[in-house]
């Protein structure tokens, strides 16, 4: 595991140097301040959908939808982040209890 | 806009660094529940310091993913770094001191930077947020690792639905930011899930990134005037506490 975060961290450093070297005009493009806008929200939303339906490599419908839901009600909410973990975690937790 | 006293800013950025204290407490419990030891945990809020690539990188290995997709994501998720880096280079000090300053350039910083501007204190701005941000979040990180150590079984806890929450709570601010945002989001999650059954864990994330493609081409055809920066992170300049991603 060691390496894994040793090179990934020097890579993340290395990125935000990169923007100290590199030319203004080859990053200001449109198309390129479309692709940074773009690529957190492809990437958060399929880390959500993984996440929750993801088991290995099965797709499954488990308590972790309802965590899902309710996250999802509590951030539209503008909940703070606490309250939108502690309720996915308990509302989980509820589901795979009763269920 | 008047001028705004030190003590103002220095209050702001200490509120912006309480909220991201609790961030680092529950990446913190999420990275020790996922298998990394309280050091390795601790290394990656030092060493990499930018909570979107953390918490991905392990929610790919929760997720059974291999070392080098939980990289690349992270990577990923770190490359917004650098447009932000270009756009706060002028600030930053020069000589030696601007290696160790651009390790500060992340979401809050640029926010705080650039709303501070007006007033010609968007390098006090950078360094007040820059110091309290890495501190609470290194010690939230701290916090959240030792506590989760002590925790029972994280399943029957409901912890796995953690991460998926986290990640929703990120996500919700660009959504609202943004309008075609939506849309690549309903593409890039589809295609991970679409994905899910025939590719090894991590891949599906990764493929994740072809929605990206439509808004880049419909970006270059309507917009032919390139404008650097400012618009880069609409929802942290006016909310800095909702949902920055380090």
């Amino acid at each position: 595991m060691w390496p894994l975060v040793l090179v990934s961290s020097v890579g993340c450093y290395l990125l935000k140097l990169l923007g100290l070297a590199v030319p203004q005009r080859l990053l200001a493009g449109p198309g390129a301040r479309a692709a940074v806008l773009a690529l957190p929200v492809a990437l958060l939303a399929a880390l959500i959908l993984t996440g929750t339906f993801g088991s290995g490599t099965a797709l499954v419908l488990d308590a972790r939808a309802v965590g899902l839901v309710v996250a999802a009600l509590l951030a539209w909410r503008r909940a703070p982040l606490l309250v939108v973990l502690l309720g996915a975690v308990v509302a989980t937790a509820v589901t795979r209890a009763v269920l | 806009m008047n001028s705004r006293p030190r003590s103002t800013l220095r209050r702001d950025a200490i509120g912006l660094g309480l909220g991201v204290g609790v961030f680092g407490l529950s990446f913190g419990a999420l990275a020790v529940t996922a298998g990394l030891s309280l050091w390795q945990t601790q290394v990656l809020s030092l060493l990499m310091f930018t909570g979107g690539s953390q918490y991905a990188l392990v929610g790919v290995l929760a997720s059974g993913g291999s070392a080098a997709a939980a990289a690349t994501v992270a990577w990923l998720l770190g490359a917004r770094n650098t447009f932000y880096a270009v756009r706060l280079a002028p600030l930053l000090a020069r000589g030696p001191r601007r290696a160790v300053e651009v390790q500060w350039v992340i979401d809050e910083t640029t926010a705080m930077a650039t709303a501070a501007e007006p007033d010609g204190r968007a390098r006090e701005a950078f360094l007040l947020t820059g110091a309290a941000v890495y501190v609470f979040w290194n010690v939230g990180t701290l916090a959240g690792s030792v506590a989760a150590g002590l925790a029972p079984d994280p399943e029957l806890l409901g912890l796995d639905a953690a991460f998926p929450a986290a990640f929703v709570a990120l996500l919700a601010p660009r959504l609202r930011a943004d309008p075609v945002a939506g849309a690549v989001a309903l593409l890039g999650g589809a295609v991970a899930l679409a994905l899910t059954p025939y590719a090894p864990a991590g891949i599906p994330v990764l493929a994740s990134l072809v929605a990206v493609a439509p808004v880049v081409l419909r970006a270059r055809r309507t917009s032919p005037t390139p404008d650097v920066t400012p618009g880069l992170t609409p929802d942290l300049t006016q909310r800095p506490t909702d949902g920055g991603t380090g």
